[in-house]
């Protein structure tokens, strides 16, 4: 315990003033800042004039304005946050031929990777909570609305998730930088896991439905039965990926008008207009039962990650050359 | 002076594959002696020391260091046993002060007690004035007698050290061997001290054990083997001529 405290403070005094934190931070709070002040002022306009309806301070957080929204920004740059904090920990060291002295010193190995991964989640829970405070306190400016109990709570969980979401992609840039003796091999295999996850497991779920429930035109129309069987094939393969995961779970937790996480929903104009009727916000508690096996798995990944990093760090031998 | 056992090996093996880097070897060091490791490139010196720190297995056999066995009580004797790794490495953007501090640190030595030793033993290897200059900075023999500082900032009873003058210059060669030697006559420590740069071992070594291939072909007093193998009782025989020997034999 003592090991990780002491390693913990040294890795989070490097992070500070390390030239890498400075960017970073600069950089998700600027495109913050200017998201929210677009957003913010859209929905200036449109309020004027209007009583302000509830749960209208998510919107900060979740509508798209001109570019894309906030949740969307973190959804992308998130994983890149991780990896970059993470991808030379170890093998950093390595190089520097400092890890043999370290583990030749009375703390016990696993306290090495464990300060390192935790020093990382601290900083971007820094970063995030930072972000997150800084664009309310601007929105409480600029659309006039001060947060309720739920829309703070929703938010609290927002963070949350989106930090396990974070520590995932570090446990991963963690884990190669153990693996990969070089820097620029680990941070590259790192952003080819992200490339891969992002783009290619949807691309991959298209393909596959196709293949597997093709959806061909007759002459009565679309088979209804076809579709159905298209679509949940579509939606089992792409939540392989820890990006579905976590804009479905962040998506319905900061928008409490969707009452589920599939984003197909098979209906008619009428019905669609008959349920809008009646529609009003899913309260806290619902949403959060509909998102929390998404949080499971997320949670899942992030310890299997961090735990083949654990062993593989445990296993290894520290030679100097 | 001399009397306790503080090494001891019972057969210790150490394979890669179908490579045996350490074959069976035994060994005994006693307390307060200096001890000089020999061997050429890759005849498995280093990862002898590696065995008695506790960072690699071995394949069977067992180590007794510091009356510890590494394997399963690493703890216990990292807390008691400074290793300087060849060619050492330091954080480089950290000044030479602060590089101690955080080992002393890792072996719960802080406030004034670690700050004195500090002191005490930046003034020993001579770099009390570059105390505050980045270690990035440093030059080879700077940054050797630095990794001597580090190592003896938690008061070990023994020192591994793997070629630790190798890339210094006459001068600094010099100054290093006259403070192991010192350390070893001063402050009891026992050293344990792998090199392929004979004439040095010679100079500061009591005995001497010479591996080849992961065998140990030779160990005892540099007399004794020189006695034995060159057939000398004289003064004019050097280490070099009794490795040499060995090393043809092997």
């Amino acid at each position: 315990m003592y090991g990780i405290l002491t390693i913990f403070r040294k890795e989070m005094g490097d992070h500070f003033n390390s030239l890498r934190f400075l960017l970073i931070s600069a950089l998700i709070v600027m495109v913050g800042v200017i998201i929210t002040s677009m957003v913010g002022m859209a929905i200036q306009e449109e309020l004027k004039g209007m009583a302000k309806p509830s749960l209208i301070f998510l919107l900060l957080f979740t509508s798209t304005g001109k570019l894309f929204s906030f949740v969307q920004f973190i959804g992308f740059f998130g994983p890149l946050l991780g990896i970059f904090l993470g991808f030379d920990s170890i093998n950093r060291e390595r190089v520097s031929r400092t890890l043999s002295k370290l583990v030749s010193q009375p703390i016990f190995r696993d306290s090495i990777i464990n300060a390192k991964f935790l020093s990382g989640v601290a900083i971007i829970a820094i970063i995030l909570v930072a972000t997150v405070l800084l664009i309310s306190g601007l929105g409480i400016r600029l659309v006039g609305v001060v947060p309720g109990v739920e829309e703070v709570s929703r938010l609290v969980i927002y963070v949350v998730i989106s930090l396990l979401y974070i520590s995932f992609w570090l446990g991963i840039s963690i884990l190669f930088s153990v693996i990969f003796k070089s820097a620029a091999t680990s941070a590259l295999a790192s952003l080819a896991i992200w490339i891969f996850f992002s783009f290619f497991v949807s691309l991959g779920a298209s393909v596959l439905s196709d293949a597997v429930a093709p959806v061909t035109q007759t002459a009565s129309g679309v088979d209804a039965e076809m579709l159905i069987r298209h679509e949940r094939i579509q939606r089992l393969t792409s939540l392989v990926s820890p990006m579905t995961l976590y804009s479905e779970a962040t998506t319905t937790i900061l928008d409490p008008m969707r009452k589920t996480t599939r984003t197909l929903i098979l209906m008619g104009p009428l019905e669609r207009f008959s349920m809008s009727r009646f529609q009003s916000p899913l309260p806290l508690l619902e949403s959060i039962f509909i998102v929390i096996p998404h949080l499971i798995s997320i949670v899942a990944i992030t310890l299997l990650c961090f735990g083949i990093c654990y062993l593989v760090f445990m296993r290894q031998e520290i030679r100097t050359v | 002076m001399k009397g306790q056992i503080i090494v001891e090996t019972e057969d210790l093996t150490k394979k890669y594959g179908s490579r045996t880097a350490v074959d069976h070897l035994n060994i005994k060091i006693e307390e307060g002696e200096v001890f000089g490791f020999l061997g050429p490139n890759g005849a498995g010196k280093t990862t002898t020391l590696l065995m008695f720190l506790g960072l690699t297995e071995p394949t069977s056999g067992r180590a007794k260091v510091i009356g510890f066995d590494p394997t399963r009580e690493p703890f216990k004797v990292k807390e008691k046993v400074g290793y300087l790794p060849e060619n050492v490495g330091f954080y480089d953007d950290m000044d030479a002060r602060q590089n101690l501090r955080y080992i002393a640190k890792l072996n719960r030595i802080s406030g004034e007690v670690s700050e004195k030793r500090i002191d005490y033993w930046l003034e020993m290897v001579g770099l009390s004035e570059e105390s505050t200059k980045k270690v990035g900075t440093f030059s080879k023999g700077m940054r050797q007698r630095l990794g001597i500082a580090e190592v003896l900032i938690k008061e070990p009873k023994l020192v591994f050290l793997d070629e630790p003058t190798i890339g210094l210059d006459p001068d600094g060669t010099n100054r290093m061997l006259d403070l192991i030697h010192s350390l070893s006559r001063e402050k009891n420590i026992t050293l344990f001290l792998s090199s392929h740069l004979l004439d040095q071992v010679q100079r500061i070594c009591d005995r001497v054990g010479i591996m080849i291939n992961g065998n140990l072909v030779a160990i005892g007093p540099i007399e004794e083997l020189a006695k034995k193998k060159l057939g000398l009782d004289q003064q004019d025989y050097t280490l070099e001529e009794i490795y040499m020997k060995y090393f043809k034999e092997a």
